[in-house]
């Protein structure tokens, strides 16, 4: 029995039907792009242990055709078995063993990517100075309590979080917040634009005068995805009282420009959906930013970021220049020149975080060595042969 | 004598070749349009000489590089470009605007007859009607845009590409353009002084400020409108990289100056010289022209003139009949022709592939750039690269098939080459993230090779095939020696796509910060290595014999294909740089023969009029 599943583990046969696997899988997620967006796809045909039909059922859904991370998974499994099995360490077969070992690492290289990696970014316009970078795609909701010294207590509550919905427990806060609702992507209408039976979103703040409709996920490069919460405000009761009356509830959206405030628990607190953040231990300042096109087009030839980088605790404090195909690397963080704003007055930096950055590097390298050798032995014996064959 | 035939047909064919390239000698009697056409200018953010925009705008109008009159005349680029800046009225009348969508005619009240171009006279009552329709297909994204609507957008666009080149030197309805310079600058103390006054509340001359603001208005709409920057700021030193002007702008800053720069000059008297038939003097003028640019752009104007050349030579025209020729002599061998095709075929391939690779060398000279840059140049590498592992396969086994074989393709890239070209300058400037030529060379350079082989097992399998099933030339011993071809190169297409592919990621990684994402065309080239990993394990476990390994090499082609062009169409994503609505039909043709094939190397032995035995064969 044992044998058995081992034989099939190391299979030529597995090793066959995943990487038949992949090709469809890859071929089908490319195509979906057309109509999904690369996020969505990403998510549903790549990272993910199988791809699911209905895709966006919430209840009774089937496992259509193994996802990304499962054919990776299986073929390293497969690739380490059938190599364990069948070792024999001869030098014909170094190249082989080079190609297959580098290929593990690529593959693994590439989970761990899946896994651990952050990307955000950075908008920074000139004279800015920031200290966080910013998800692209995740939003949070900030709870900034004010002191009256002049600081501030944020407290965020991840997407994920209000994804789950319920009541949201958070010590130091003297209120709880209820998650009513939750869109990942919605639409927000003024109430007296959004149609006969439209309701208000929430009952305080700005949401009073908003009607909010859930959309489809973002589709386009370009689009995103608008996401927006009811929740309300319930205060902890004090001494004496069992209950304490709800304060009512609000609109959150990352639609929304300005935060709500409303007062608790003595208090002054500003309520605001933003893009997730992630702080730094060092500073960022935008000294500069260029465009430069091609004269008489506007095909652009360069973009380049004049910055200050300041760190406290390394004693740092220089000025970097990332511009195209130049990044900056820093405590495992790197900044790319992505984008920027119409005015060009603002620079918008990739950030990345990825510690097996280096694998694929890695991987390249034993791979394409094993490449050649293994070529070089196919080569030589095929003009062996050929010369052979002419000189009889 | 038998051995010197190779020798002398290469003669003959690199003489002929040579000659394309020699311009006839200018004439007293004609229009110096050759000189006229080294003139630089820059366009499209690269220095060019006036011969290569006035293909490329032909191109873009008229879908080809001459024009046919109604009366029968011919004329070529250069002739055409020169009456729609000095002759606007003559231009007018020529019948270049394609129009090949039933629509668009129907939305002028036309019927589709035997005429597909029309002149700008023709469609002049219609500009309104067209902007509109242009517009609002403008709006939608251009892969989600109808055939009409595409074609009323092209329309739009070639109409204001000639609209522009009509009002770039001088404005099209200039009568002596020279004299009206000279009263502009007559009108300039007075009219300078009036609007000072005005500026100033002070009493000022009205009619004399009015005259002025028509001639700065008239240059400021040119300035606007101009589709090339013609005048190289005068101020540096010989041997800076100059700002450059249009003849517009270079008109309004007289007005600091108060003088006439000597290029704007210089073409205005051209202008006015070929207007009146002068042709000695319109030749002297651009003999000015000619000298000023040598002098105060030595750097530019000797590239430029070369690109002129490269223009009239057409090296990629001449090396695609080459390949033809090749090819029927391969096939002349193996009709029974004596062992001297065989050679002589060799040897044209030689100077195809020589002409080939002069071609690429100059456009790589030319943009100061590794030799893949766009879909169009990649279809130029995939043939020249097919041709010369070809050649290697042919030295091998002598039997003709790898000549064939990159005959065959040279001929079809080169003509998806040609057209590519059809959307304008195939020399554009690239993105800034394309900005590096380490990676260019690297990345670019290795997949396309991968491309290269691919299809070239894909053709191998091809003739296999077709051999096999259609004639009784397939023996076991020919079969197996295709075999062989098809595993190596196969060999030669995995190890490429593979280092090809990982170089691409290392590039993302670099730029963008991400060694993978997932981008159809990274996904492309992620198919191609599959599917190599594919076929060499297959084989390796037995699973597949010779015609499987066949098979599979045909498929490679669709794989491919749809690799290098189909991910393209998709217009998503970060690499689609190169997208192209018509070429659909032409891929999905190809993808439905691949099929075919697939299915006669899949029919039972007895179909096969040859019988190779399917035995195991070993590579």
């Amino acid at each position: 029995m044992w044998q058995r599943l081992l034989d099939i583990i190391s299979s030529l046969k597995l090793t066959l039907f995943c990487l038949a696997a992949a090709l469809i899988l890859v071929f089908a997620g490319t195509l979906a792009q057309v109509n999904l967006g690369i996020h969505v796809v990403q998510e549903r045909y790549f990272q993910s242990l199988f791809v699911w039909w209905p895709p966006d059922s919430t209840g009774l859904k089937f496992p259509i055709f193994p996802g990304g991370h499962l054919l990776g998974g299986i073929l390293v499994v497969n690739l380490v078995a059938a190599h364990l099995r069948r070792f024999r360490w001869t030098w014909r077969k170094l190249g082989i063993h080079l190609i297959h070992a580098g290929l593990v690492i690529m593959l693994m290289g590439g989970l761990f990517t899946d896994l651990f990696s952050v990307e955000s970014h950075m908008r920074l316009e000139e004279g800015d100075t920031k200290n966080y970078s910013e998800d692209g795609l995740l939003v949070e909701l900030a709870v900034i309590g004010e002191s009256g010294n002049g600081e501030e207590q944020v407290t965020a509550i991840p997407e994920k979080r209000l994804q789950q919905g319920g009541a949201i427990e958070v010590e130091d806060l003297p209120f709880r917040i209820v998650v009513k609702l939750f869109y990942l992507n919605s639409q927000l209408l003024m109430l007296d634009k959004a149609g006969p039976g439209a309701v208000r979103a929430a009952e305080r703040g700005v949401g009073s005068q908003l009607a909010v409709f859930e959309l489809p996920r973002a589709s386009a490069v370009n689009d995103r995805d608008l996401e927006s919460a009811v929740i309300e405000i319930v205060p902890h009761p004090v001494a004496g009282e069992v209950t304490a009356a709800s304060l009512g509830t609000w609109l959150v959206s990352a639609g929304l420009g300005s935060p709500q405030t409303f007062s608790a628990g003595g208090k002054q607190w500003r309520l605001e959906m933003r893009q997730a953040r992630y702080y730094k231990p060092y500073t960022l300042t935008l000294q500069k930013f260029t465009h430069e096109r091609y004269q008489g087009t506007e095909i652009p030839k360069n973009f380049a970021s004049r910055i200050t980088l300041v760190d406290p605790g390394q004693k740092e404090n220089r000025e970097v220049l990332i511009y195209m195909n130049n990044p900056l690397r820093y405590r495992g963080d790197t900044y790319y020149q992505a984008g920027f704003d119409k005015s060009d007055k603002a620079t918008i930096l990739q950030v990345v975080h990825n510690p097996t950055f280096m694998a694929p590097y890695v991987a390249c390298v034993v791979v394409g060595v094993g490449l050649l050798i293994q070529f070089a032995f196919h080569f030589a014996g095929f003009t062996r042969r050929h010369q052979e064959k002419h000189a009889s | 004598m038998k051995r010197w035939i190779p020798a002398i047909v290469v003669a003959i064919l690199a003489l002929w070749m040579a000659a394309g390239w020699v311009s006839a000698p200018s004439r007293a009697d004609r229009f110096d349009l050759a000189a006229f056409g080294k003139v630089p200018i820059l366009a499209g953010g690269r220095i060019k000489p006036f011969d290569t925009l006035a293909r490329n705008s032909l191109v873009i109008i008229h879908g080809r590089q001459t024009v046919r009159l109604d009366d029968g005349r011919r004329l070529d680029a250069m002739q055409w470009l020169a009456d729609v800046f000095f002759n606007a009225p003559a231009a007018d009348t020529y019948p270049v605007f394609i129009i090949n969508h039933p629509d668009v005619l129907g939305l002028f009240g036309w019927e589709q007859g035997g005429r597909k171009f029309f002149s700008y006279k023709e469609l002049d009552p219609f500009l309104q009607k067209i902007d509109d329709q242009g517009k609002t297909a403008d709006e939608v994204e251009a892969p989600r845009r109808t055939a009409y609507q595409t074609a009323i957008l092209n329309l739009r666009n070639s109409l204001i590409l000639y609209q522009r080149l009509k009002n770039s030197l001088q404005p099209e309805d200039a009568t002596v353009f020279a004299d009206e310079i000279k009263a502009y600058l007559q009108a300039m103390p007075a009219g300078l002084e009036a609007s000072r006054k005005r500026e100033h509340n002070e009493k000022f001359d009205k009619d004399k400020l009015d005259f002025f603001a028509q001639f700065a208005n008239r240059y400021d709409s040119m300035a606007s409108s101009s589709q090339f920057l013609a005048v190289p700021s005068p101020h540096e030193g010989p041997g800076q990289l100059k700002d450059w002007h249009t003849v517009g702008e270079t008109l309004l800053a007289s007005v600091s100056t108060g003088s006439v720069d000597p290029v704007v000059m210089a073409y205005a008297l051209a202008g006015d010289a070929y207007r009146a038939g002068n042709i000695e003097l319109f030749n002297r003028h651009v003999g000015d022209l000619t000298e000023w640019m040598g002098k105060h752009e030595p750097l530019a104007v000797p590239r430029v003139v070369f690109e002129y050349y490269f223009n009239h030579g057409q090296p990629f025209y001449q090396s695609m009949c080459l390949y033809v020729l090749a090819f029927l002599l391969v096939c002349a061998f193996w009709l029974g022709g004596s062992p001297v095709f065989n050679r002589t075929a060799f040897f044209v391939l030689l100077l195809a592939l020589a002409v080939h690779t002069f071609g690429l060398g100059a456009r790589m000279y030319l943009q100061g750039r590794p030799p893949v840059t766009n879909l169009y140049s990649s279809a130029v590498f995939i043939g020249w690269g097919t041709v010369i592992i070809g050649l290697i396969l042919e030295r091998y086994f002598r039997d003709g098939i790898g000549m064939a074989c990159s005959a065959v393709i040279g001929f079809i890239t080169l003509i998806i080459a040609h057209h590519l070209a059809e959307s304008g300058d195939t020399l554009e400037m690239l993105q800034a993230v394309l900005d590096t030529n380490i990676w260019l060379a690297t990345h670019v350079v290795v997949i396309t090779l991968g491309y290269s082989a691919m299809f070239l097992a894909g053709m191998l399998a091809i003739l296999y095939v077709v051999k096999g099933v259609c004639t009784r030339t397939l023996t076991r011993e020919s079969a197996q020696s295709l075999a062989r071809m098809t595993f190596g190169v196969l060999c030669f297409a995995t190890l490429f796509s593979f280092v090809g592919t990982v170089l691409g990621g290392i590039w993302a990684d670099q730029s963008w910060g991400r060694f993978w994402g997932w981008d159809p065309k990274e996904n492309g080239a992620l198919l191609i290595v599959l599917w190599c990993a594919i076929i060499l394990h297959a084989r390796l476990g037995g699973f597949i014999r010779q015609r499987g390994l066949m098979i599979m090499a045909l498929f490679g082609n669709i794989i491919t294909s749809f690799s290098w062009f189909g991910v393209n169409m998709l217009g998503v994503g970060l690499h689609s740089y190169g997208f192209m609505n018509k070429a659909f039909p032409w891929l999905m043709a190809f993808v439905a023969s691949q099929v075919v094939l697939m299915v006669m190397a899949s029919l039972p032995s007895e179909y096969w009029r040859s019988n190779p035995a399917d035995s195991r064969v070993d590579g």
